[in-house]
């Protein structure tokens, strides 16, 4: 579904992608980890085309994102912070986006009430909480069912009850055969919901495989002393 | 299509904000209150035509800079689906550009049409107050979208408004004292079309028959302007002045790390 070859991307002397080769397929979850500053946003965004890479290829079902935007159809995106016009209505936002989608797209109208949309759909942007800001960036992102899902700390700001139908979702959507790339400092999270573990350092991949691999390569029992090992093992790395 | 379809959402977001209200309803009650106390509508005219030479720029470009950089999560968004940069590009340079252009008219246009009466140089005021609101926030675009510092941005509006609308006049005079022995005549239409803000002033003094206060230089610039030749010289770079700033904040965006 995703595959990228060799890809480079320099901002000015900061090196943030140095080479990255990675395929990703269907009916998984993948969440990509590592500390601050390590690519990972950079990534995500050169697969969406909002930056341009130095070099390198990237193919989004086979079609090779070059500037075109048509590959972006079978592309649900949530960024990590809401990102409506403060001064539109709910009802209106999710208009938009079915107005760019098109009406070739089945809307997901079931997990719009899940998440109780409609009970906001009269009230303006700028006067929602960031929870309930978050709820309508889930929904746009699953509201048209696109193969690939891409989530930017999906549940950070959301109650208990509807970070709990967001996770429900995925692993729903996941078993559909879709691809879901999750970002994520919550560890418990990934843990329940990954099965690909992509961990990123200084603009390279440092390691990406199951998470099972992961546990039995590190010799732990749980994803945060797994993790905790890999960052210890890397920074011993470095010191050499 | 896709522009418009943004388009239509952008205006919605931008007529609802309160910056525009307020921009409106200030604009609406200076003009009412200069033509209501004021006997004569042509010299009310010229009273609105030193505010809306020195409001409108002021207000799209800060309007502008600052709406570019609230809207950089809410453009990241669109880019993540199907549509073409340039669409969302010219939906939100034409969605700003037309609420500032409309609430200009009808905060500054309403009290002309109802107590001005078609005065003289009204439509002239009219049309170069939006030519500003376009050229201005064309001008917001680019210093927006080629500064990733939000109050970088902001500063470069400012001095881009400073110099139009203060520097640019003090380094006019300056030449002009330099090279005073010199017929600077046809300088002056050269230099003039330098800057926005001059060509729309001299377009409404040239309009309100007062250009006789400027001198020989005045006189030059009634021949030349009060022309047919002189309209499309100042309507044309007017545009050029439209044009240029939003191509070239459009190829920036087109490559754009967001």
């Amino acid at each position: 579904m995703i595959k990228i070859e060799n890809l480079k991307k320099k901002f000015d002397k900061n090196e943030a992608l140095k080479g990255i080769s990675l395929t990703l397929g269907e009916g998984t979850v993948a969440a990509v980890m590592g500390p601050n500053g390590s690519g990972k946003t950079t990534m995500l965004k050169c697969i969406l085309g909002l930056v341009k890479a130095d070099s390198g290829s990237i193919y989004v079902n086979d079609c090779h994102v070059n500037g075109e935007c048509e590959y972006r159809k079978h592309i649900g995106y949530m960024p990590q912070y809401s990102c409506f016009p403060e001064n539109l209505k709910v009802k209106e936002v999710m208009a938009m986006i079915k107005d760019i989608r098109g009406n070739n797209c089945v809307y997901d109208e079931e997990l719009i009430e899940k998440l109780k949309i409609s009970e906001m759909n009269d009230k303006q942007i700028g006067q929602l909480s960031g929870g309930m800001k978050q709820r309508v960036s889930s929904a746009a992102a699953f509201l048209f069912g696109g193969d690939i899902i891409i989530l930017d700390e999906p549940t950070a700001g959301l109650d208990p009850v509807s970070s709990e139908i967001v996770k429900n979702k995925i692993l729903e959507e996941k078993a559909k055969g879709k691809l879901i790339i999750i970002t994520s400092h919550i560890v418990s999270e990934v843990e329940a919901m990954a099965d690909r573990i992509i961990y990123m350092l200084e603009g390279k991949i440092y390691f990406d495989n199951t998470k099972d691999e992961l546990y039995s390569s590190t010799g732990k029992a749980n994803l945060n002393q797994a993790i905790a090992s890999l960052i210890e093992t890397a920074e011993s790395e470095g010191k050499k | 299509m896709t522009t418009l379809k943004i388009l239509k959402y952008v205006l919605y977001d931008v007529l609802r904000s309160k910056m525009i209200i307020i921009y409106t309803l200030l604009l609406f009650a200076i003009s009412f209150g200069i033509i209501y106390t004021g006997k004569d509508v042509s010299k009310a005219v010229i009273s609105l035509l030193n505010i809306v030479l020195l409001v409108v720029p002021l207000v799209s470009i800060i309007f502008g800079t600052i709406h570019f950089y609230n809207s950089k999560e809410f453009m990241e968004m669109l880019l993540a689906m199907p549509v073409k940069r340039k669409n969302i590009f010219w939906a939100e340079y034409a969605g700003l550009s037309i609420a500032l252009a409309a609430g200009f008219a009808l905060g500054t246009g309403l009290p002309l049409l109802i107590y001005g009466g078609g005065a003289a140089g009204s439509f002239y005021l009219l049309l170069s107050g939006i030519f500003l609101t376009f050229i201005f926030t064309a001008l917001a675009f680019l210093a927006s979208v080629v500064n990733k510092d939000k109050a970088k941005g902001i500063g470069i509006s400012l001095v881009i408004w400073f110099y139009m609308s203060v520097i640019f006049d003090a380094l006019v005079l300056v030449l002009y004292f330099v090279f005073s022995s010199y017929p600077l005549e046809k300088a002056t239409i050269i230099v003039s079309a330098l800057n926005p803000v001059d060509l729309a002033r001299i377009l409404i003094l040239l309009k309100l028959d007062v250009s006789a206060l400027m001198g020989y230089t005045g006189a030059t610039l009634q021949h030349f302007f009060g022309s047919a030749f002189g309209m499309l010289f100042s309507m044309g770079f007017l545009l050029v002045w439209a044009v240029m700033p939003t191509l070239l904040a459009l190829r920036v965006f087109n490559r754009k790390n967001f």
